[in-house]
């Protein structure tokens, strides 16, 4: 295992509706957390990337001006966006960067206050994160292009809307344990019970999608600091590494996509690249967490990285294989489903919940074993584009 | 035709493929071929992206397809409200031709199919806007 870039730090603010403050204040949350999980000091940090998906923020260039609130000037500073997956490709430039010997220490910051405009407005502008030329002009929203890999998907392989129910029952599990995730009750089958007045999450928003299946708008912060070897070991008692990354694209537009049923493309791609460049199989992974805006995206997602063969990942559901105690633990800190989804936040709140799982620190959200290998999988736009990030100790 | 008649609500004024639209209200729906090395596109391109030719010429739809996948919106984003309920999939025309369009009103929620065969039309809305849109074979 090469290890030659570490996460020496890792911080996340409280994933919240309505943030009570600048994109700068919410960014100094993440920040403070992670330089005083490093226990570095402003002047050791030698460059900064900043992440996030451009509709949201009123503010334009935001690199240089939360680069200043952090006082991370004069050192250069950079700005990274693939929508809902800015953050993980941040950490792709930010290891790069180390990699290529221009750079010792890097912060990647991402953040998104999505409360800057209204519940509507937001759904419109994540829809033209497709295909504004030939798929926005007929109504298009992120539910609804989930949908059609969902349709597709369960026409195939036999899933049902029961097993999409228990990737969000699983996901409110393991919410309730997260003091930084923005929806913390548990999910009973009767919330998605239509002929129950009370259930909140029966309601179609795009079938077969319901409101259950969908992760909430949040605001967020996340930053995760990487250093060179040299560093890492100089400044870090638990330095955890990234051995392996990849990434991957795909046709924005839906008409240019290869088969529904098979699910993302992008997450076989970056899967692949990630665990040849690591030298481990799906088999080595002991904890993930994977990109789960909706519960069809979980189930795409194990396919994809290979925890369970193609038209099968229902299985892993059904059989509580993803829960803590289970073959292979994914997204036990409540993920996208429960945490709420603030875009250019994301990717970094999943590396640090990998992070501190690798650490042993992850408190009742611990995976029980002592995990030495952990896996991030994160998704920008309908797949547009895929990152994943393996880490180890 | 401008390109900001095409759809129900147009985000894009102008580009090289805006003939689309007048093809449209001829009631015609075309795809582009790239005249150097034949590659076949839809929604149109100006540019072909297999042997970088702008070389283009227009070509008709097939008519019949297979639907590959839908979904029913019941919430939509601002601007499409009034509309809801409405279907929306990805058709099938084989020869590497799909298209994501709507489906026609008339066709019930229940009656749609994945797999089911189907074909495409011109729409014309009531304020002008112009479209195509999915019905059944």
């Amino acid at each position: 295992m090469a290890k030659e870039v570490a996460v020496i730090g890792v911080g996340q603010s409280s994933f919240v509706r309505g943030y009570e403050g600048s994109i700068r204040e919410l960014a100094f949350e993440a920040f403070r957390e992670a330089m005083q999980d490093a226990g570095i000091a402003k002047k050791d940090v030698d460059a900064s990337i900043f992440c996030s998906a451009p509709e949201y923020d009123k503010q334009r260039s935001p690199a240089g001006v939360l680069a200043e609130y952090l006082g991370l000037i004069p050192q250069p500073t950079f700005y990274i966006e693939t929508v809902c997956s800015s953050s993980s490709s941040g950490v792709k430039v930010g290891y790069s960067m180390i990699k290529a010997g221009l750079h010792d220490v890097v912060v990647v910051l991402g953040f998104q206050k999505m409360s800057e405009i209204t519940s509507a407005e937001s759904q419109e502008r994540m829809g033209r994160g497709a295909d504004i030329q030939w798929e926005a002009p007929f109504g298009t929203m992120m539910p609804a292009y989930y949908a059609l890999y969902a349709q597709a998907y369960m026409a195939k392989n036999g899933l049902t809307h029961d097993d999409l129910m228990n990737v969000r029952v699983k996901s409110g599990t393991y919410g309730q344990t997260n003091e930084r995730a923005v929806f913390r009750k548990g999910v009973k089958p009767s919330d998605f019970d239509p002929n129950n007045p009370d259930a909140r999450m029966a309601a179609a928003v795009a079938w077969p999608l319901r409101v259950g299946d969908a992760c909430a708008n949040a605001d967020g912060s996340s930053c995760i600091i990487l250093a060179n070897a040299e560093k890492a070991k100089a400044f870090s008692k638990k330095p955890v590494w990234i051995t392996g990354i990849g990434a991957a694209s795909e046709a924005v537009n839906m008409a240019a996509r290869p088969d529904f049923a098979k699910g993302l493309s992008v997450g076989y791609g970056a899967a692949k690249q990630a665990y040849n460049m690591a030298g481990i199989t799906a088999k080595d992974v002991k904890v993930a967490e994977v990109h789960d805006c909706f519960t069809i995206a979980e189930i795409m997602a194990y396919e994809g990285l290979g925890f369970a063969p193609m038209g099968d990942g229902k299985q892993l559901i059904r059989e509580k294989a993803t829960y803590k105690e289970g073959r292979i633990p994914v997204n036990v800190d409540g993920g996208l489903l429960s945490k709420g989804h603030p875009i250019g936040a994301t990717g970094g709140s999943q590396m640090r919940t990998i992070v501190l799982q690798l650490r042993g620190e992850a408190g009742p959200m611990q995976v029980p074993g002592d995990p030495d290998i952990g896996l991030v999988h994160n998704v920008g736009g309908v797949g547009l584009y895929g990152s994943v990030t393996i880490f180890g100790r | 035709m401008g390109f900001d008649k095409f759809g129900r609500k147009s985000f894009t004024g102008v580009t090289k493929t805006a003939k689309f639209v007048d093809l449209l209200a001829e009631g015609k729906i075309e795809g582009t071929v790239c005249k150097q090395c034949g590659a076949k596109y839809f929604p149109p391109r100006s540019d072909c992206a297999a042997c970088l030719s702008k070389d283009m010429e227009w070509f008709e739809m097939p008519k019949k397809g297979t639907l590959e996948t839908f979904t029913i919106a019941y919430y939509a984003p601002f601007g499409f409200e009034k509309d809801c309920p409405y279907t929306m999939g990805v058709a099938d025309f084989s020869d590497n031709l799909k298209l994501f369009a709507r489906l026609a009103g008339d066709i019930k929620p229940e009656d749609v199919k994945v797999g089911m065969d189907v074909s495409i039309r011109p729409l014309k809305y009531d304020d002008g806007q112009m479209s195509f849109e999915i019905t059944k074979a």
